[in-house]
């Protein structure tokens, strides 16, 4: 758990340089609130006090990044308490839960306030902040058609969630994950190759959009989840051809839903539809020793 | 007959120790559709005990006649009359309601609460049993009902009966009056309700060693 936070320093610090203060009142506001609800949550239940297994540190910290910076203080607060106790501890704490638990909170806020966590709830005009002024670049190719430039994409000058904005950042903290074998790096190689794979036809259908493959793969969400969300060991298969299968089918269902949905975005319902069909893929890729049956 | 529970018991125990919804887990397909306000929760209710009511009397009366291998054919055409008559009436009298529950009128009819009433009670006890069992499982559903509506309202819209009670400011969680709502609230209050009698049976029984 401390290897996921170390590695996701890269990525909260690029959020405070890019989001400034709305960042810091982001990240503030659910780690009071994850550590409260994990408090609260344990003692209702009568278990050993967790907190000092970071768990809800981490969730707190992706659940976090996963918002956007504008988002008013409730909508932290409730979706850290979804996700601690809907996400975690209702299933039996950590380990048991099914659902990754920060992406369970962030669903709950995204449909129950979907005004200010829609596309144009990411806006701010006005703001000191510049980014917060322009629409997202997802949301911008939607809507107008607008590509971004893929530079920006790369370092995270563009306007998104907290974390997400810089793909730089993710791809640095997510190769520290799998080299310290924190994360398995079959889980976001399988994303890439298919969003790399349906991102590439996509392209070869229609040029003309100008949204190449390589603004899919750094645009939006998708290194962010596929290195921090979507490697969660506990909502995971555990056998290395189901991990090959759940980040393709990850990958596969991000693309669906950003070509074929009305949201610009998909990685967190990927996640947790992926999260869902879990214990099937665990079930069907065990595997048979040798001289096995 | 000497261990059938009297018409008082049966009464008690509809309301909380043998609530059709919290305890018995019967007749959650209404509970979870019809509760995104307190109106159509209420009138589910009346509609639900109207028509449990009239089914368990009209089976206690007839009991003596129903043939064992039958008896569950007879069950439901006495139901399907009943909830015919309260479908009919509501869109008479409240076509908006009737809108609004939709097709769960009419599906009173396969509601198990009614059928599990009229084979558990209303077909080996006379009628004075059958009417207060049948209101005590009514009273039981409506708080049920009430309570998941309640909840889901609140939050879901700040309003109570469609009366504003919490500030303007409020923002309204979208999420509670949509399906996801339903199970999140039922499932949590289900729970609830478990550990409060679990709670008070470990109390008792601490007294009881006493």
């Amino acid at each position: 758990m401390l290897d996921v936070l170390i590695s996701l320093l890269p990525v909260v610090l690029m959020s405070l340089y890019v989001f400034r203060g709305y960042a810091a009142k982001q990240i503030g506001i659910c780690l009071i609130s994850c550590l409260a609800a994990e408090a609260l949550f344990v003692k209702i239940r009568n278990k050993p006090m967790s907190l000092m297994d970071f768990s809800a540190l981490v969730t707190a910290v992706i659940l976090a990044m996963s918002l956007p910076g504008t988002a008013p203080w409730y909508v932290g607060v409730i979706a850290s308490f979804v996700a601690i106790g809907i996400g975690k501890i209702v299933f039996g704490g950590l380990g048991m839960n099914i659902f990754n638990p920060a992406m369970v909170g962030r669903a709950f806020v995204m449909i129950a306030f979907a005004g200010t966590m829609a596309a144009s709830g990411y806006e701010r005009a006005g703001s000191l902040v510049d980014i917060i002024t322009q629409a997202t670049p997802m949301d911008a190719f939607k809507q107008s058609s607008v590509v971004a430039s893929l530079p920006s994409l790369l370092w995270g000058l563009t306007n998104g969630s907290l974390g997400e904005v810089s793909a730089f950042s993710c791809i640095l903290g997510g190769l520290y994950l799998c080299i310290r074998r924190t994360a398995s790096w079959e889980i976001p190689a399988g994303v890439v190759l298919a969003v790399l794979v349906i991102g590439g036809i996509d392209n070869l259908v229609s040029p003309e959009t100008g949204w190449t493959v390589f603004h899919h793969l750094f645009g939006g969400a998708l290194l962010f989840g596929a290195f921090f969300i979507a490697t969660d060991p506990v909502t995971s298969p555990v056998t290395v051809k189901g991990k090959w299968i759940f980040g393709i089918g990850v990958g596969a269902l991000v693309m669906v839903l950003r070509l074929f949905s009305g949201y610009p975005e998909g990685l967190m319902f990927a996640v947790l539809i992926m999260n869902a069909v879990t214990p099937l893929i665990n079930q069907r890729t065990i595997p048979v020793p040798f001289g096995g049956v | 007959m000497a261990d059938q529970p009297t018409s008082m018991e049966r009464f008690i125990q509809g309301i909380l120790p043998e609530n059709p919804v919290y305890r018995q887990l019967l007749g959650l397909c209404p509970t979870l559709a019809v509760t995104n306000g307190m109106k159509a929760a209420i009138t589910m209710a009346c509609a639900v005990g109207f028509v449990l009511l009239c089914a368990n009397v009209m089976i206690s009366l007839i009991r003596n006649l129903l043939k064992p291998h039958l008896r569950i054919v007879i069950f439901t055409l006495t139901i399907a009359t009943f909830v015919t008559i309260a479908d009919r009436f509501l869109a008479a009298y409240m076509y908006e309601m009737s809108k609004t529950l939709g097709p769960y009128i009419p599906l009173i009819i396969v509601n198990c609460i009614i059928i599990c009433r009229c084979e558990v009670c209303a077909s080996k006890q006379p009628v004075i049993t059958a009417a207060s069992d049948a209101l005590g499982q009514s009273i039981g559903y409506g708080l049920a009902l009430s309570s998941v509506a309640a909840v889901r309202e609140i939050l879901g819209t700040g309003m109570f009966f469609e009366i504003r009670v919490l500030p303007t400011a409020w923002p309204d969680w979208v999420i509670m009056v949509l399906p996801p709502g339903a199970f999140l609230t039922f499932g949590l209050l289900l729970g609830w309700v478990n550990w409060m009698t679990s709670r008070y049976a470990a109390k008792k029984q601490v007294k009881g060693s006493l």
